[in-house]
């Protein structure tokens, strides 16, 4: 086990490298932000010291060596428009992308596991059919429309919820659903048909033919054991849940990572988005680390793999 | 090993008669008829593909033609069935317009990443080895970072535009190719059949393109049809933010992303192109799902 885990975490910091040198080399070789920053028509010599400022005149692999030296260290530069410190900038919008993210999870699973269990339980009842349906359309229906609608419906028409912006509860309210829908649409298919397999074994037939009710048959028997996987799953993909979060934060202009990367990516403003990168990879890799060992804790065969 | 029956099991396995070309197309609709969502998905592509390719004969207006003084337009109103936008452009004409750029963008992200991504999968799964590892590897690494926020990032510092959104799409999506092939692959080396082949000594070449390629069609079709949806969803939020395939180009992304400005006012700018990325990736997943259950029943219900 504790091979695997280290096994495990080499990669964690193998993969946030990468990212990082993929995309220096990416925005070093789409050009030199040089001339965003001065009049197209500026003396050589205020270009030039422009780029020596930053460093943009030397060779690449000395840029690149310097750049990762210094971003292990927790320096990317400082921000190419408010010359601060990009870190921690970025580390500023952590706490409103959690916020969000975490909010959804809670909301979707309160949602999708009840949901998924009566599905599975009523199998092919009126019930069943329309949840189904739901799961189908929930996964068609891009987020950023659904955010949208949600707008449409709740502030432009309704005039009971704000359209945008981030300070208290309510504001969290539509951002909230709408990254919440594509997770509870996931969430409850997994649960059901995970469901389904557990009601189809042989324990729960002897359970019920015993005459266990079924309230407790759900609860004590079924439930306890398809909610391993569910979970498994559930921490899988906390990282299409944090990718959505950065579509979401944009449409509701919430403060968080998403909307400062995207805004950072219009701008070119290079440490910015290398920082933000930087945590992302850093976030999704370990979720990912975490959802790994968990999976490896249920089921054996890995662990000894 | 001295397996010794020669020829037989790859002999029944390529030469498929013509009668039964032919049956299995009757297989194919007889089978679609018996499921309705199969059907329904079916019907929602073979309109968007109708679309896409006679839509500049069906547009009652020009989608690039600006006219200041029908602007906002609400639907149903002066001939114009969906309304129209901020420009006075029809919007009806827009969306058809853009069902081509999604069905483009669909399709060849799909050609370009499965190609390269089956490639990739058949050399690591088949010579295995250093190759394999280092392949493989990069494949971990790309998977463990957010699909769309790849897309976004590769997306915005190479520019915008079709054919960028394209690349960056298929660079983003290559890694589920990779992965589901080699293990494809890998399961295939170990069948009967190529074993057999291997002791009556067809050569590895001979046997990659005669047994292991005819094999792989239907991973590679079922695949396919279960990535388009997300690459034209993806390209959807990826101009909807801005990059991807710019303005006055109509894709169903950006127009959401300039009607969205008019949200308190004119609620068809943001309704009418969303409805038309809905139904595509409705039609395409239900498709995709109806091909993964009928081809591959083991798979069912993931």
């Amino acid at each position: 086990m504790l091979d695997y885990v280290i096994k495990r975490l080499i990669q964690v910091v193998v993969v946030v490298l990468l990212a990082l040198t993929v995309v220096f080399f990416l925005i070093r070789l789409s050009g030199d932000p040089t001339a965003l920053f001065l009049p197209p028509d500026a003396p050589r010599e205020q270009i030039e010291e422009f780029r020596e400022k930053l460093g943009f005149n030397r060779p690449l692999h000395i840029q690149y060596g310097e750049f990762m030296v210094n971003a292990v260290q927790g320096d990317f530069g400082q921000s190419l428009r408010s010359r601060e410190d990009a870190l921690p900038i970025v580390l500023d919008r952590l706490p409103a992308t959690f916020q969000l993210a975490i909010s959804s999870l809670l909301l979707s699973l309160l949602i999708a596991i009840p949901l998924g269990v009566l599905s599975a339980f009523k199998r092919n009842s009126v019930f069943d059919r329309i949840s189904v349906a739901f799961t189908v359309l929930g996964q068609a229906v891009p987020s950023f429309w659904l955010g949208l609608l949600l707008i449409y419906f709740f502030a432009a028409q309704l005039h009971i919820l704000p359209s945008g912006g981030a300070g208290s509860v309510v504001h969290l309210i539509l951002p909230m659903i709408t990254l919440a829908a594509y997770s509870v649409a996931r969430f409850t298919r997994f649960t059901r048909s995970t469901m389904l397999d557990v009601l189809r074994k042989d324990y729960i037939r002897t359970a019920k033919a015993s005459g266990v009710p079924t309230f407790r048959l759900v609860g004590r028997y079924a439930l306890k054991n398809s909610l391993i996987p569910i979970i498994t799953l559930v921490a899988l993909d906390l990282g299409t849940l944090l990718g959505g979060a950065v579509i979401t934060e944009v449409v509701f202009a919430w403060p968080g990572i998403g909307r400062l990367l995207m805004q950072s990516l219009m701008n070119r403003d290079f440490p910015i988005v290398l920082a933000g990168v930087f945590i992302i990879a850093l976030i999704y890799a370990v979720i990912n680390f975490v959802a790994d060992l968990l999976y490896a804790y249920v089921n054996p065969q890995i662990r000894v793999k | 090993m001295t397996v010794n029956f020669p020829k037989v099991p790859h002999a029944a396995n390529t030469q498929p008669l013509k009668s039964k070309k032919q049956s299995a197309v009757a297989a194919f609709f007889s089978n679609l008829m018996r499921s309705w969502t199969g059907m329904l998905g079916f019907l929602i592509i073979v309109l968007l593909l109708f679309i896409s390719i006679f839509g500049q004969w069906i547009v009652p207006y020009d989608p690039l033609l600006a006219d200041f003084g029908k602007k906002l337009l609400p639907p149903m109103t002066d001939g114009h069935l969906l309304g129209t936008d901020q420009l006075g452009r029809d919007i009806f004409s827009r969306i058809i317009l853009g069902a081509r750029i999604s069905v483009i963008i669909g399709v060849t992200t799909v050609l370009i990443a499965g190609t390269f991504g089956t490639i990739v999968g058949i050399i690591s799964g088949y010579f295995r080895g250093w190759i394999d590892v280092i392949l493989m590897r990069i494949v971990d690494v790309q998977l463990s970072f957010p699909f769309i926020l790849l897309v976004l990032v590769i997306n915005a510092i190479i520019g915008t535009g079709l054919r960028n959104i394209i690349i960056s799409l298929a660079i983003g999506g290559w890694v589920i190719f990779a992965r589901v092939i080699r293990s494809e692959v890998l399961a295939l080396r170990e069948k009967e059949f190529i074993i057999a082949s291997v002791a009556t000594g067809v050569s590895r070449i001979g046997i990659l393109f005669k047994h292991i390629l005819p094999n792989l069609f239907t991973p590679i079709i079922i695949l396919s049809s279960l990535q388009i949806g997300t690459y034209i969803i993806a390209e959807a939020s990826v101009s909807f933010l801005g990059f991807g395939v710019q303005p006055p180009e109509p894709a169903w992304g950006n127009m959401l992303n300039e009607g969205k400005d008019y949200i308190f006012s004119s609620w068809w700018l943001i309704t009418f192109p969303g409805i038309a990325i809905m139904f595509t990736a409705l039609g395409v997943n239900l498709f995709g799902d109806w091909l993964r259950d009928t081809l591959d029943p083991e798979l069912k219900g993931e």
